[in-house]
């Protein structure tokens, strides 16, 4: 089901249809678009110290920064996929009063600075937080400055783009085999598991390559929410941030190490299971 | 179609190699352009000491300031007065870790006044050649202790804050105050154990204010700026890793003259006054 998708969608995308017209005037502003996006990924690759290269990431701290980013980014990933896929469910097959407020209320962090969504976070989830001093009351945990707290504020910023994406998915998905399902005897939540879910796969998977992407970039509600420290909360963006200062080349080299395992990872779940 | 994509090709290759061919260009470029704007910038340097002197209301255009997180509250009182005495200029100030901006001057930031919380960050400029003459030390600051209003974990001591069940925030090593924390730290004989290192003195204020660290580590100007929002607790060691404020006309800028004019202020016996009134130390 999901190959007969893909494949329709590859046909469409490779422009089969020999009868389109180029508007040939669209490649200047293209190319220049092009250009600009990237040339700052040129320009990283220029000035990266390659013959320092191995000596600047191969330190314990990249190690450990490189580590704490792949573990919360997934984690942050795996939560918003238990999470988001529902809600993008209600938002594209429910129609009640307040569907566009809640869509708005819950794709707010795609649009509010990161660092305004520490913020709103601390004050939240904060040891003296509305929620977070309860949590400390009766727990006697509090959650800023602890892993646990950089994979929120991941999750925070980063489940918006798989709400997005899969809503889009699901209202792309016939809802006649829900239907046929229903009539075949399938309950409600068999019919969203083994109906709905196995053609949202490419959908879902575009969305959490969305997410965490996104996740392992965090940097604003990361350094806000969880503070910085290695080992803890220092993940990759923060570690190359606090080398710019001191450090420019180690910088550099980091933010290589990042681009090159984001589109390393990008590229093969690309290959496996996005075909848009 | 084959000619659509053959199109589409070429155009993806001029691109890229275009590309190619800007970067080439700009990464000889940074080598040239500080030692053509040198000359420029020290010439107009020359005469803005003289301008000091004699013409004071000469000075026009816009001051752009990068000063150390420490100074916020001082420098905008600094800046307003400094407009008011001249008037057609707008100082620009901007705020931020001493090393931060220091690297956003060595990477090519136009300003013309920079304004460090310690002599390290500032010999990151001077030594990049970005700097004009030396740079005056300004004031000199002590740290502190910063916890809630009403101290709750009873904090009297550095050694205080080093116990297990007491948060603590502290600057990054690489800022002046995570610098000088370290050094009272090292001579108290104490191991910090923070739950947060971060990027200028005003980051690790806010998170005592806010109440999610215990206690910080600041500077005794921090706690007077945030008035009853936080209490401060003096330590001996404090007393050993004072940090001194250099100030210097910045080559990036384009007023040098004016940048002249406003270190010439803060240096000032009215300049001093409000340093001094913020609870920084003479020089």
């Amino acid at each position: 089901m999901t190959d007969v998708a893909a494949d329709t969608a590859e046909g469409r995308s490779r422009g089969a249809d020999p009868r389109v017209r180029v508007p040939y005037a669209l490649f200047v502003p293209a190319a220049i678009g092009v250009v600009f996006l990237i040339l700052p990924i040129v320009g990283l690759l220029i000035r990266t110290p390659w013959h320092h290269l191995p000596s600047l990431i191969s330190s314990p701290d990249v190690r450990t920064a490189l580590r704490l980013s792949l573990e919360t980014a997934t984690a942050a990933t795996a939560i918003a996929i238990v999470v988001g896929v529902p809600i993008a469910w209600v938002l594209a097959r429910l129609d009640f009063r307040g569907r566009s407020l809640l869509r708005a209320l819950i794709t707010l962090p795609l649009v509010l600075p990161p660092v305004a969504g520490g913020i709103a976070l601390l004050l939240a989830y904060g040891r003296r937080g509305v929620v977070g001093s309860e949590i400390l009351k009766v727990f006697g945990v509090s959650l800023p400055f602890t892993t646990a707290a950089v994979v929120v504020a991941e999750t925070f910023v980063a489940m918006p783009f798989l709400i997005v994406s899969v809503e889009g998915s699901l209202r792309g998905v016939d809802v006649r085999y829900d239907h046929a399902a229903a009539t075949l005897g399938a309950s409600r939540l068999f019919t969203f598991v083994h109906v709905t879910l196995p053609m949202l796969g490419p959908g879902i998977a575009a969305g959490a390559v969305l997410c965490w992407a996104r996740a392992l970039g965090e940097f604003g509600a990361t350094i806000t929410f969880a503070g910085s420290y290695p080992g803890t909360t220092q993940t990759m963006p923060l570690q190359v941030y606090l080398a710019l200062q001191n450090n420019p080349d180690a910088a550099i080299a980091l933010s290589l190490v990042l681009l090159v395992v984001s589109v390393a990872i990008l590229a093969g779940l690309r290959d496996r299971w996005l075909r848009t | 179609m084959n000619r659509n994509a053959s199109m589409v090709t070429t155009v993806i290759v001029t691109t890229v190699v275009v590309a190619l061919g800007l970067a080439g260009c700009s990464s000889s470029a940074p080598s040239t352009a500080p030692s053509s704007a040198a000359p420029a910038a020290s010439s107009s340097a020359a005469p803005a000491s003289s301008a000091a002197a004699f013409a004071t209301p000469s000075v026009s255009g816009t001051v752009v300031v990068f000063a150390a997180s420490s100074l916020m509250a001082t420098f905008t009182t600094l800046a307003a007065n400094f407009e008011q005495a001249h008037p057609g200029v707008k100082v620009v100030p901007s705020y931020g870790g001493s090393d931060t901006l220091a690297a956003q001057i060595t990477q090519g930031a136009p300003v013309d006044v920079f304004a460090a919380a310690s002599t390290t960050t500032m010999g990151t400029v001077t030594k990049a050649g970005d700097g004009v003459g030396t740079p005056t030390v300004f004031a000199k600051n002590e740290l502190e202790i910063a916890v809630s209003p009403s101290n709750p974990d009873h904090i009297a001591s550095l050694a205080d804050v080093t116990k297990s069940g007491v948060k603590l925030a502290l600057c990054a090593a690489t800022v002046p105050c995570g610098a000088a924390a370290t050094k009272a730290f090292a001579a108290a004989k104490l191991t910090p154990h923070p739950v947060t290192l971060e990027q200028d003195v005003a980051s690790v204020l806010t998170k005592v204010e806010l109440g999610e660290v215990d206690a910080g580590i600041v500077y005794q100007t921090d706690v007077k700026s945030a008035g009853s929002k936080v209490a401060g607790v003096n330590f001996a060691e404090a007393a050993s890793a004072i940090n001194t404020y250099p100030i210097v006309v910045v080559k990036t800028g384009k007023n040098a003259v004016a940048g002249q004019e406003f270190v010439n202020y803060v240096a000032s016996p009215a300049g001093q006054q409000i340093l001094q009134a913020a609870g920084f130390q003479q020089p």
